[in-house]
């Protein structure tokens, strides 16, 4: 086990030095001088050149690329070219913001996806799967950020029931759990549509198995033979596919941010881009593919908790 | 009939195509939506009197009704008007990242499974490290390399389109170059080209066209998205994304700005997504998710 996550770790380990090469080489060809953009339009040849001095920039390509990559290993992300502050902080501050969203979102789109998918099959083609198959296709198609405005208007705006913008206070749970609603909902509905579909098409084929009709044959339970029988069977390939949900979610979740006004690292994210600070874009999707490659192996690892045939 | 490829059943290839597709009609509707969508764009300036980019700021944030069916935005301009020349911009991005990304993606399958050793393992890597970004983050990066643009736009959400393209044509090549009538090509003195385009590329052209249509949605919505966060074309052109961007500030008294926009943005993702479905159960139901 622990030699099959080693090795699985090696594999990822070219990939993510791949992305980070390919990130840093697309910022360096970015249009526009880092150094000018910090210091505006206005600022003399001088303090351009000192600051480009300053930061590195004016050495050769291939030095900047392995200071950056040396930083990497020790967990220096480098100093946001605006504020000068150490990007890690930043990055520490936003990451809880974006880890609740998300793992909220995460079990909203289980808990929907799921039953609605096993309903959907278990009642294949009469009204009940109708319903739960013509939503799900709408919740296909929905851009997140359009169903927040949506969610907004209603819950914020028309009921007054939820807040809108802001995470709220952190250190008062309660708050921070009145504005994680909306946006956590928002998200788990996007991903739950997804789920609802392919929960369905995969226990109907689970239910065409000749174990599930060798358990009804023997006198089970309709309710054990769906749950025990057909349910964990189908879960498998739902678990290969949660790995690709969660990736999904990540995409989602920086515009969910933008129409919350919440803090995270998508927000951190779009701000950087704005304002034309290399170093904190690149640090920051150097962390949310991080997460990616971290994501692609608790999937693989998962597998042989759900699937006993399955060793390692 | 005299195309000659009768089969046995009486019925001939296309007829048992066209009998799928029209059994199904979910799928009508979405191929309906799809072309009807296309045509009110193309058709905008017979459609509506008002151009999307007269300001008339006296009658700014007015309501849907009278003669601005969908009502005016911040600088007094229709909405209505805006949102018929908007998808212009999405089903052209559509059309040309998925075209831009499928040839690039297939070409580099192509190569890969054909070829085969170093060439093989250089760009199928580089193809995972691209399928490790998230797909908006991607778009999102390059874009910002890039700058605004129509043309740009395209180019980003093509990259971002082409590794699931150099997949399929990559799996796809590996299991046919071993095949015996591609032997009995080689050994009639076809060259690689010929292979690859005449023997690989046509027997998997099947399973690449359902990819784009299940991709063409994807694009859409990556558009929209991009051009949300505000890359992408700049103001004052329309896109469905930047209307939404520019309505937020006035959710509470405006709504209409927003709401109205994300419509057209579901309806042509919900549209595609069915035309994808449908070409999907008439060229390969294995394939069926």
């Amino acid at each position: 086990m622990i030699r099959y996550v080693l090795s699985r770790l090696l594999f990822a380990l070219p990939i993510f030095l791949g992305v980070i090469t390919i990130v840093f080489v697309i910022v360096r060809i970015l249009p526009g001088d880092p150094a000018q953009a910090a210091l505006g339009d206005y600022a003399s040849p001088d303090a351009v050149a000192a600051l480009r001095q300053r930061l590195g920039l004016d050495r050769p390509i291939p030095l900047q690329y392995g200071g950056y990559v040396a930083g990497l290993v020790r967990g220096d992300l480098g100093k946001s070219l605006i504020t000068g502050a150490p990007v890690r902080d930043e990055i520490v501050h936003n990451l809880p913001y974006t880890l609740q969203l998300t793992l909220l979102a995460l079990i909203i789109g289980t808990l929907a996806g799921v039953p609605v998918g096993v309903m959907n099959a278990l009642t294949r083609n009469r009204l009940p799967d109708s319903i739960g198959r013509v939503v799900s296709l709408f919740g296909l198609s929905v851009p997140a950020y359009y169903l927040g405005i949506l969610l907004i208007l209603l819950f914020a705006i028309e009921l007054r029931l939820l807040p809108a913008v802001g995470a709220g206070d952190l250190t008062s749970p309660g708050d921070a759990l009145r504005h994680l609603i909306l946006p956590a909902a928002t998200l788990g509905l996007v991903m739950a549509a997804a789920v609802a579909r392919f929960t369905r098409s995969t226990v109907l084929n689970t239910l065409g198995q000749d174990f599930v009709r060798t358990a009804r044959a023997k006198g089970l339970q309709p309710r054990v033979v769906t749950i025990r029988h057909t349910l964990r069977a189908a879960l498998i390939p739902i678990v290969s596919l949660a790995g690709l949900w969660s990736i999904g979610l990540i995409g989602d979740s920086v515009t969910t941010e933008i129409v919350f006004a919440r803090p995270g690292l998508g927000s951190m994210m779009v701000g950087a881009m704005l304002q034309r600070d290399y170093t904190s874009l690149q640090s920051v999707m150097v962390v949310y593919t991080a997460f990616v490659v971290l994501i692609n192996l608790a999937t693989d690892l998962a597998y042989g908790f759900i699937d006993p045939r399955i060793r390692y | 009939m005299s195309t000659g490829a009768v089969a046995l059943g009486g019925r001939t290839e296309r007829q048992r195509i066209w009998a799928t597709f029209l059994r199904n009609r979910v799928s009508l509707v979405g191929v309906v939506l799809a072309i009807g969508l296309a045509a009110v764009s193309i058709a905008a300036p017979l459609l509506t009197a008002w151009s999307p980019f007269n300001q008339d700021t006296a009658q700014r944030l007015r309501p849907p009704g009278g003669l601005h069916l969908l009502g005016q935005d911040t600088f007094g301009r229709d909405v209505l008007a805006r949102i018929l020349y908007a998808g212009r911009v999405s089903l052209l991005v559509g059309v040309g990242a998925v075209a831009l990304g499928g040839l690039t993606g297939t070409a580099m399958g192509l190569v890969a499974g054909y070829y085969g050793g170093r060439v093989e393992s250089v760009l199928m890597r580089f193809v995972d490290i691209l399928m490790a970004f998230p797909s908006l983050l991607l778009g999102l990066i390059v874009l910002a390399v890039l700058g605004p643009g129509l043309g740009k736009m395209i180019f980003a959400i093509g990259i971002v389109l082409s590794p699931p393209f150099a997949r399929i044509a990559h799996g796809a090549t590996l299991s046919l170059v071993r095949q015996e009538f591609v032997d009995a090509a080689r050994a009639v003195g076809a060259g690689a080209w010929r292979i690859v385009v005449g023997h690989i590329l046509r027997n998997i052209l099947g399973e690449l066209v359902v990819l784009c249509g299940l991709l063409a949605a994807g694009a859409i919505r990556i558009e929209a998205s991009l051009s949300f966060i505000g890359l992408g074309v700049s103001p004052p052109t329309p896109t469905w994304g930047n209307m939404i961007r520019e309505g937020t500030p006035y959710l509470i008294d405006a709504p209409w700005l927003s709401v109205a926009p994300g419509v057209a943005i579901l309806l042509a993702v919900l549209a595609f997504n069915l035309v994808g479905d449908a070409l999907r159960d008439v060229i390969d139901p294995r394939l069926r998710v």
